[in-house]
């Protein structure tokens, strides 16, 4: 196949089904069923989109804090939950205390720590900084320990008859191998992080980020605008998503893994 | 009378070693292992085992699937220990696996992320050889395994074949004292098995190294050893032995290796026949 075509039978689908939905959006709003106020045409949202992408307080402003304080945050879940899932994976008893513990906090929906995190930390920055670790780093320590538990054991073996022993065991063997599952964790990681900061910026007035922009427009009866948001907060989120797995297809393409279509 | 068999060589074996010729590289010495299922049963997997290998002998162990061949390759390979009995390398015992103990596995057990070149760069790294050496090193060895023009490949990229030679060649770099192999060539289809049991005589031919070969094909192991030993079924016990004196190297195509093959295979079949008896508690006493 050419790349011309490659290309084209890359973005086809993605154009068609955008394609889908605003015919069924218009379509409807056609009707005239629900109040244009609060059903919007796809060309208003298309305007109040383009609008409002540029200037100090523009959507393009706010998207790039919402990123930087998920990435941020993504960092410090990983820096945290990173040790605790290798000593999870280490020790029977660490998997059982800290393990359990883990388990919990992701069943916990992490948006339920702000209540306590604003009386902590007050409404700041902090407080949103929190509730986006929360979110992610069970499941950064979860996906850690569990990648590291699955490396198979066929390479431990052959690396121990080799003459490896502790960090040239851990080091060179273990972990690059547990690389594969760590990135899975790590997609899963970064949406649940991406979602508790959204609640975060909507709740936390003053942390200017998309989430914010949405309750602004929101309070301001502009559905337009919340529309639009809603876009730009799912259009952020495929194009990380992209970055991930462009970092995982290289990995499990250079192993000869099964690489995701 | 070059016919390779000598009905004197064929003995059972039993016969518990006397402290065993100096020249000894490996003796297992009554040596016992058993497993606990999930289930909590207990299963023995091998029973009493006496065997001295020889500096630079060629040993080829066969049995039933289930034998306790791969765990006897585990205990001398220091993965594993024994329950009673005990393991000694050079007069040595064994405590744990190093790389004076080279591992060829079954399922060929390359490091995915390393191409062909650095997976043997690695194993000459823990080897404790410096770096300016590796390179060199490593691309004379898959040099004698003719998979020079495969070093900067990913284990994935090349066959299973070339895969098991990358490893061999990743076992022989290290320049180990004592090979233990556990079938490696199991999973290889005819044509590929052949050529590499070939290469593997004639690249032992130079080193020499003393050989622990487990598999289930008696032309496999007619072809390389110089001692077949054959193990009856759980829990794994060795039965008899064989040895094989036909000159080196050996053709598959050589007429008089063909026949002992039929003898070896005779001979074994008739122990396999007294060892499975009708019923457990009449099984005759191979002493």
């Amino acid at each position: 196949m050419s790349r011309l075509k490659r290309t084209l039978a890359q973005i086809w689908p993605r154009a068609a089904i955008i394609a889908v939905i605003v015919l069924l959006w218009w379509a409807v709003y056609a009707t005239g069923y629900w109040d244009r106020v609060l059903l919007p045409s796809p060309a208003r949202v298309w305007r109040a989109l383009w609008g409002n992408v540029t200037g100090p307080t523009g959507l393009l402003v706010a998207a790039e804090r919402s990123i930087l304080r998920l990435f941020l945050g993504l960092a410090a879940a990983m820096v945290i939950g990173t040790p605790i899932g290798l000593a999870m994976a280490a020790w029977k008893t660490a998997q059982r205390s800290v393990g359990s513990l883990m388990v919990g906090l992701q069943a916990l929906p992490s948006i339920a720590w702000l209540p306590l995190a604003t009386l902590w930390l007050g409404i700041t920055e902090k407080a949103v900084f929190f509730v986006v670790v929360m979110g992610a780093l069970p499941a950064v320590a979860i996906a850690t320990a569990a990648s590291v538990r699955l490396v198979p054991p066929t390479l431990t073996r052959a690396a121990r008859t080799l003459g490896a022993r502790r960090w040239d065991l851990y080091g060179h063997v273990v972990l690059p191998a547990a690389v594969p599952g760590y990135l899975a964790g790590l997609q899963q990681a970064w949406a649940l992080a991406w979602r508790a900061l959204m609640a975060a910026e909507l709740l936390v007035a003053g942390a200017r980020g998309l989430g914010h922009f949405l309750a602004r427009a929101g309070a301001l009866w502009q559905t337009p605008l919340m529309l639009a948001t809603m876009v730009v907060i799912m259009l952020v989120g495929i194009g990380v998503d992209f970055l991930f797995s462009l970092v995982d297809r290289r990995v499990r393409a250079r192993r000869g893994l099964v690489v995701p279509a | 009378m070059d016919d390779g068999v000598d009905v004197s060589n064929v003995r059972p074996l039993r016969a518990v070693p006397d402290t065993g010729p100096a020249a000894s590289k490996l003796s297992l010495r009554a040596v016992t292992k058993s497993y606990r299922q999930s289930s909590g049963e207990i299963v023995p997997a091998l029973a009493d085992v006496s065997l001295e290998v020889a500096a630079g002998e060629f040993v080829c162990l066969i049995g039933p699937t289930g034998c306790g061949k791969s765990t006897l390759l585990n205990l001398v390979a220091g993965l594993d220990r024994p329950d009673e009995g005990e393991i000694l390398m050079d007069g040595q015992p064994i405590v744990g696996p190093g790389p004076d103990r080279a591992v060829l596995f079954q399922d060929p057990a390359l490091f995915p992320w390393m191409s062909v070149v650095e997976n043997i760069e690695f194993a000459l790294r823990l080897s404790g050889v410096p770096k300016a050496e590796r390179r060199a090193l490593a691309m004379h060895w898959l040099g004698q395994v003719h998979l020079a023009s495969f070093a900067h490949a990913q284990p994935h990229e090349i066959s299973p074949g070339m895969r098991q030679r990358a490893v061999l060649a990743r076992s022989l770099a290290c320049q180990p004292e004592v090979l233990l192999a556990d079938e490696p060539f199991g999973a290889l289809d005819a044509q590929s098995r052949e050529v590499l049991q070939r290469e593997l005589q004639s690249v032992w031919l130079e080193t020499r190294n003393t050989f622990v070969f487990v598999t289930h094909n008696v032309r496999e192991a007619v072809f390389l050893a110089d001692r077949v030993v054959l193990m009856s079924a759980r829990p794994g016990t060795l039965v008899a032995e064989h040895r094989i004196s036909s000159p080196r190297p050996r053709e598959f195509e050589d007429v008089l290796l063909a026949k002992v093959v039929v003898d070896v295979h005779d001979h074994l079949l008739k122990e396999v026949e007294g060892v499975v008896a009708p019923e457990e508690d009449a099984r005759p006493d191979l002493a």
